[in-house]
């Protein structure tokens, strides 16, 4: 093995991941006066899921109708199928309305009626009126281009993209930092910290079909697993019911369907080209309301039953709906999808459940930390505000407010204490694997990475059994063996084979994880289907909770956390 | 029969450069990236370019130059045909079709310069 000299950094927050969670991390942590490094294995502020988020932020401004926080905070109980942490929950709700004026401050450009009000579509799942949007499908990129900004007005934000970080650095039980490597010149990096925050998302590239960015292979829940921390809820992974299937499309979101569907009624079609929802007792009466994981279900069983489309899903129409109004809502996005040969008064589309969003991740207390002190998380990474199945529009008022607080508790902790409790020697068995080389090997990592995908699609995907479930056991055992305890050797530079093997590290942890977890889970509940226990049981209001002993993932329960009775009301 | 696009692509990194040939099976729509994406799967996983998004367009990060023209891959149509891949001519080479596109102040190399 050879060792390479060490890029060496010392902050006192550093913030992992530059979605909008860790964006308003930084932001945050700064205004409280902490020197903070924000770093992202891809550029700043581009990658993970924010940037993809074409939808609508869910929040209580009552700008249509009157609204309270209140009636969000019920809704998203009612959504989580009896798992939310309801006190996580009501933070998400209670401080959403600060969280969006602020980015209206920033001039995200919410939409707005002709008189001034902020637009507040109604998505599936909520009483009333309450989604905030940037107009055509522009709400994510609007929302990370406006962090951006902000985060480079705050000037004392040093900002580092394309270093991955590999493991956490813990000493005295403590979080003291971070280790990784450069992706553009291969440099293995070690970065002291007073306050870590891991803010880099969710897992949903662990399947085939997914919406989310690349990047979003799980890392924050195995850095912070790996570090100690425990997580909960990881067997529910929220299927996104009309991802784009067919034809090809490129240059647009697979998710983008959803806004059109609710602003127009798109018409989800089986292979007779009859509505089918009402079927699976899910009445639907032209509301096109309905939930994601009722809808999840009712398609894949019509695929099940030999009434799906060509392609594998069913069909989206739009085709009851006149062209005028089709520009009216779909605006620009009518060329684009002309660009790639679609035609809605004429055509269907074909669309799929996707992997889109994960609920579970980091178990964090209200104050964000996780069991390790000075060990924070937000936004996607932290599991509990969502239960068993996320609210739509939930997951980006999420980010912003969990990374606020998150930021403001990492900084102020940083504040408190004297300076990091790094040490090197008990950084130097983390930092091994990014400063040295393996020996050379034939292995694909990019191969690997896809064959998970494909057995994550079809034995851990909405609908679970027991066969399947082991089978996948077995399969990420042999492929975590096959990956070796040490990457290949580095090529320097943009190395994506090693970049691969980190990832996939990381991966296969998870999927472990997810996997364990939805085997243990003896019932149906949310986003969390067994085809063997279709009933969803009392015994089973419990979350699950993971923690590594001796490197070995362990489950137990816990009671779910409720609000005290008079914080409800 | 089956389609295949040939994907000629400049390779290595600045003072160590070659073409490599890969013809990649494909269905009609589909983007460059996707038969980038392909090969690294399916014949060379070593073979480096940016993406994160994969295909919305969001990230602007697979930006490249197809036949001459600069593109982002994720957009660009794979055709069956020859096709020639390079990075970026006006951005510091990396590796393969990667450049460094990152803004000056968010590089490694403005907190830790480089030794050599």
């Amino acid at each position: 093995m050879t060792t390479r000299e060490c890029v060496r950094l010392a902050t006192d927050v550093l913030v992992i991941g530059s979605g909008a969670a860790g964006m308003s991390a930084a932001i945050a942590a700064d205004e409280a006066d902490a020197s903070v490094l924000l770093v992202d294995r891809s550029l700043i502020g581009r990658g993970g899921a924010t940037v993809m988020a074409q939808m609508t932020v869910a929040v209580a401004l009552g700008e249509e109708v009157p609204d309270d926080w209140r009636y969000h905070l019920a809704d998203t109980i009612a959504a989580g199928r009896g798992l939310c942490d309801e006190r996580l929950a009501r933070i998400l709700c209670e401080n959403g309305p600060d969280a969006i004026r602020r980015l209206d401050q920033w001039r995200v450009g919410w939409a707005r009626h002709a008189d001034g009000r902020i637009r507040q579509a109604h998505a599936p799942g909520h009483d009333r009126p309450r989604c905030v949007y940037v107009d055509f499908l522009s709400t994510g990129p609007a929302v990370s281009s406006t962090l951006r900004g902000q985060v480079q007005r705050h000037v004392r934000i040093r900002r580092i993209g394309d270093l991955c970080v590999t493991d956490l650095v813990i000493c005295d039980g403590t979080a003291a930092g971070a280790v990784g490597f450069s992706v553009s010149d291969g440099r293995p990096v070690a970065i002291e910290a007073k306050t870590v925050i891991v803010a880099c998302g969710g897992l949903t590239r662990l399947y085939r079909r997914n919406s989310a960015s690349a990047n979003m292979g799980g890392d924050g829940y195995a850095l912070a697993l790996r570090a100690g921390a425990e997580l909960v809820d990881m067997e529910f992974v929220q299927f996104f019911p009309i991802g784009h299937l067919a034809p090809r499309l490129i240059g647009m979101d697979p998710i983008m369907w959803d806004p059109f569907r609710y602003k127009l009624g798109g018409r989800l079609l089986n292979s007779e080209l009859r509505e089918f929802t009402d079927d699976y007792g899910v009445p639907e009466a032209g509301s096109y309301r309905v939930t994601r994981d009722l809808a999840t279900y009712a398609i894949l069983k019509e695929v099940e039953a030999g009434r799906g489309s060509p392609a594998g899903g069913v069909y989206l129409s739009f085709r009851h709906v006149p062209a005028d109004r089709l520009r009216e809502a779909f605006g620009p996005v009518i060329d684009r999808l002309a660009k790639n040969g679609i035609d809605l008064t004429r055509t269907d589309v074909e669309v799929a459940p996707i992997a889109h969003y994960h609920m579970g991740g980091i178990r964090v207390a209200p104050s964000l930390e996780t069991r390790i002190a000075n060990l924070f998380a937000a936004g996607e990474a932290i599991g509990g505000a969502n239960g068993a199945n996320r609210l739509s529009g939930n997951a980006i008022t999420e980010a912003l407010v969990f990374g606020r607080i998150a930021g403001e508790a990492a900084a102020g902790r940083a504040k408190r204490i004297g300076g990091s409790p790094w040490r090197d020697a008990d950084a130097a068995a983390a930092l091994e694997l990014p400063a040295s080389d393996g020996a050379t090997s034939a292995l694909n990592p990019a191969a690997l990475i896809a064959e998970l995908q494909a057995l994550m699609a079809s034995d851990v995907g909405p609908f679970r059994t027991e066969a399947g479930l082991q089978r996948a056991l077995v399969q990420i055992t042999r492929a975590t063996a096959s990956l070796g305890v040490a990457p290949p050797p580095s090529l320097g530079r943009f190395d994506t084979t090693r970049l691969d093997w980190f990832d996939l590290r990381n991966m296969l942890l998870v999927a472990h994880v997810v996997t364990q977890a939805a085997l243990a889970r003896t019932e149906s509940r949310g986003a969390h289907q067994r085809e063997d226990f279709p009933a969803m049981e009392d015994d089973w209001a419990v979350n699950q909770i993971v923690g590594l002993e001796h490197g070995r993932p362990v489950l137990t329960r816990v009671p779910v956390a409720a609000l005290a009775s008079e914080a409800a009301q | 029969m089956t389609l295949a696009a040939l994907l000629v692509i400049r390779r290595g990194a600045p003072g160590a450069e070659r073409w490599d040939r890969f013809e990649v099976a494909f269905e009609p729509g589909q983007s460059v990236l996707d038969g980038l994406r392909r090969i690294r799967v399916e014949q060379d996983p070593s073979l480096a370019f940016r993406y994160s998004c994969i295909n919305a367009n969001a990230c602007k990060e697979c930006v490249m130059r197809v036949d001459g023209k600069t593109v982002y891959a994720c957009i660009a149509r794979l055709e069956p045909r020859e096709m020639r891949l390079e990075p970026l001519p006006n951005k510091a080479w990396l590796r393969d079709l990667a450049t460094e596109i990152a803004p000056p102040d968010e590089r490694i190399d403005a907190v830790a310069p480089p030794r050599d």
